[in-house]
């Protein structure tokens, strides 16, 4: 087993953000708004630290598709415990498109050519919520998948994972490689220590193209508009039991 | 000839200092992440609390053993000693972001960093730095420095503390004042004089182990504000200490106590940055949600003028920071800009949180906005580690010495 672990680390609009709708519904304003590491990938990171602190495996790679800017989001990464990073360059009209269908592809590609023995992920992203990614990159290279996980622990060539799911708490065991995506409660990240932002620095980011990796990005998707939810509208008090009930039938839903 | 030799040189010049101005124009990458993740820390872990701490004059000490853990409170230290082994200018930027949450954090963090770690690391012995400061790094213990006494605060040179030799140890007798985390630290340097003929040059400084036979500590002060680190006396009545366990040469107490102070000062002055970044964050954020006269009150020139003034107050003060920040870590005389900078952003700091409460109004004067603490925070800035007054001294004083022909 290589005791090599990918770990996928997305560049979000900070979770504290205002968000706001650009004015010709295209899309949201992302220029000069405040960007962070999205909180589940963070969680996956901390995993995969902390895996290596155990002594579980060997090596934490994170791993970042974006433009210039997700190098910071790799370097938090790195600050936080990663060995190195790659920083998979996509711009522009690309980076709009990309979606959970095109990482999944570059995810497949990269664990193939880093011999990777563990891909952790963050259950999904706070910016689309699409909880696609992990699942399609599973399916694309034919791996187990422990989704939803709150705890994670490598038992030889296998790993145990307790899944949090609607009816409460799934404990599957699969074999390894396998792709697993991190649930809320998995671990509290750490903040980075001031010796390990220095160390950081030194820490090696390779860059390459989704091209370099074979990978065709074209999307299966078009956003046709982008809208903010209605506003809130006031309610109507009612005083009686009978007020209620009439006005409820008068809504049709009785 | 001449005038190419000027223009060579002054092109030289320029070329040098651009790697220390661009540093004021955009900081580093690794002290982006560095401010980013104190600031993180702070909105998640400060500022949630601080309100609390001060309402119980509480020490926050879980606080303080998180950020040891980060390496916070031992930022200069070198990593062979259990620090981060940082420069300056990373620890002016985590002070700011400390204190824009809890301001009496970071004067905890400013007291053990500057004012405890900061001698010892000077002037102390190896044995000394293995005995005062590896420990003092991680936050399970802090430091504090006693200067100050009844009699005399920015009168230092006339200490009235006195340390004989006895054998094989100093006895100390004498009481200190305002001493910052007395109540809550594991050691002190201390001032005193052992030979008063002498006056200042008489003055030596020691490390005292807290606590200790024949050092007792005085009521904890009623504070305006920063009320969650504690402040008392400590009296020293025939404490006895090993002859090693004086810091730096007999006689060069003075020496090191106003060194210690001017490195303390950029501490200082990031604190108060800090203070008056909260005050204009949260004037700020008023301005566009409370509308008066139809309309949010940040369309109102009144309010618009009092937060730019607020705004250019606290950056230009923060300049004036990094500058004396980036000069110390060049190892190049810093005095006068550190003095500069603790002067600018401890009346930014005043200055910044009276306006915050006139922009908040009625709001502003109670405690459910932050506005007040941070104005009861703001007052001690231009009082402690030198008074607004003793740094136009010393500013003007190495002025005139440059302007001397």
């Amino acid at each position: 087993m290589s005791g090599r672990v990918l770990v996928g680390v997305k560049r979000v609009i900070d979770y504290a953000v205002k968000i706001r709708v650009k004015p010709d519904n295209s899309g949201i304003v992302t220029d000069g708004v405040k960007h962070s590491m999205n909180p589940f990938c963070e969680i996956a990171i901390e995993e995969a630290v902390k895996l290596k602190e155990k002594k579980l495996i060997k090596e934490v790679v994170a791993v970042s598709c974006g433009p210039q800017q997700s190098q910071e989001t790799i370097r938090t990464a790195l600050a936080m415990g990663a060995d190195r990073g790659i920083h998979v360059e996509v711009t522009g009209k690309d980076y709009e498109a990309l979606g959970p269908l095109q990482v999944s592809k570059i995810m497949a590609a990269l664990a193939k050519k880093e011999d990777a023995q563990l891909i952790i992920l963050g259950k999904q992203a706070i910016d689309d919520d699409c909880n696609q990614t992990g699942q399609m990159t599973a399916a694309l290279l034919d791996w187990p998948q422990g989704t939803f996980a709150s705890e994670v622990a490598l038992e030889g060539d296998k790993v145990k994972v307790v899944r949090e799911i609607d009816g409460g708490l799934e404990t599957i065991k699969i074999n390894t490689p396998a792709v697993v995506t991190a649930d809320l409660r998995l671990n509290t990240p750490r903040y980075a220590t001031l010796p390990n932002i220095m160390k950081a620095k030194k820490k090696k980011i390779a860059n390459m193209k989704p091209a370099d990796l074979g990978v065709d990005l074209t999307s299966r998707l078009e956003v046709l508009r982008v809208d903010e939810p209605p506003q809130r509208q006031a309610g109507v008090k009612v005083e009686t039991v009978d007020d209620l009930v009439a006005k409820l039938r008068e809504a049709g839903t009785i | 000839m001449a005038g190419l030799m000027t223009a060579r040189r002054a092109l030289g010049l320029c070329l040098r200092g651009r790697r220390s101005l661009s540093q004021l124009a955009e900081l580093p990458e690794t002290h982006q992440i560095l401010r980013q993740t104190c600031r993180d820390y702070a909105d998640r872990e400060l500022t949630p609390i601080a309100a609390k701490l001060d309402k119980e004059h509480c020490y926050p000490a879980k606080q303080i053993q998180e950020l040891g853990a980060m390496g916070v409170m031992a930022m200069e230290v070198p990593e062979e000693l259990g620090g981060a082994g940082m420069d300056y200018l990373a620890y002016s930027l985590a002070m700011e972001e400390i204190s824009r949450g809890c301001a009496s954090t970071g004067v905890v963090v400013s007291v053990n960093n500057s004012l405890y770690i900061g001698p010892v690391l000077k002037f102390g012995t190896d044995e000394q730095k293995q005995q005062w400061i590896t420990p003092f790094t991680t936050g399970e213990r802090v430091g504090c420095f006693a200067l100050s006494e009844p009699g005399n605060g920015s009168d230092a040179g006339a200490a009235s503390t006195t340390a004989r030799q006895d054998g094989d140890e100093w006895v100390l007798n004498g009481t200190k004042a305002w001493i910052t985390n007395s109540w809550d630290a594991s050691a002190t340097v201390v001032f005193a004089t052992t030979d008063k003929k002498l006056k200042h040059k008489g003055i030596s400084a020691f490390l005292i182990p807290m606590p200790h036979p024949g050092l007792s500590l005085g009521k904890k002060e009623d504070k305006l504000g920063i009320r969650a680190s504690s402040t008392a006396n400590i009296i020293l009545e025939d404490c006895r200490v090993p002859l090693s366990n004086m810091l730096g040469p007999r006689g060069a107490g003075f020496k090191i106590a106003m060194q210690t102070l001017d490195s303390g000062r950029i501490g200082i002055a990031s604190q108060a940055l800090g203070i008056a970044q909260a005050a204009l964050d949260c004037a700020a954020d008023y301005a566009h949600k409370r509308t008066a006269f139809g309309a949010p009150i940040g369309k109102l020139q009144a309010i618009q003028f009092k937060l730019a003034d607020m705004a250019v107050a606290v950056e230009s003060a923060r300049l004036l920071t990094w500058k004396s920040a980036l000069l110390r870590d060049s190892k190049k005389p810093f005095t006068k800009e550190a003095a500069m900078a603790k002067l600018a952003a401890s009346e930014a700091a005043t200055f910044c949180s009276h306006q915050a409460i006139q922009v908040l109004g009625g709001m502003g004067y109670v405690s459910d906005m932050p506005a007040e603490r941070h104005y009861r925070d703001a007052r001690i800035t231009e009082i402690y580690e030198g008074t607004s007054e003793i740094q136009r001294l010393v500013i003007a004083g190495q002025l005139l010495k440059e302007y001397q022909s």
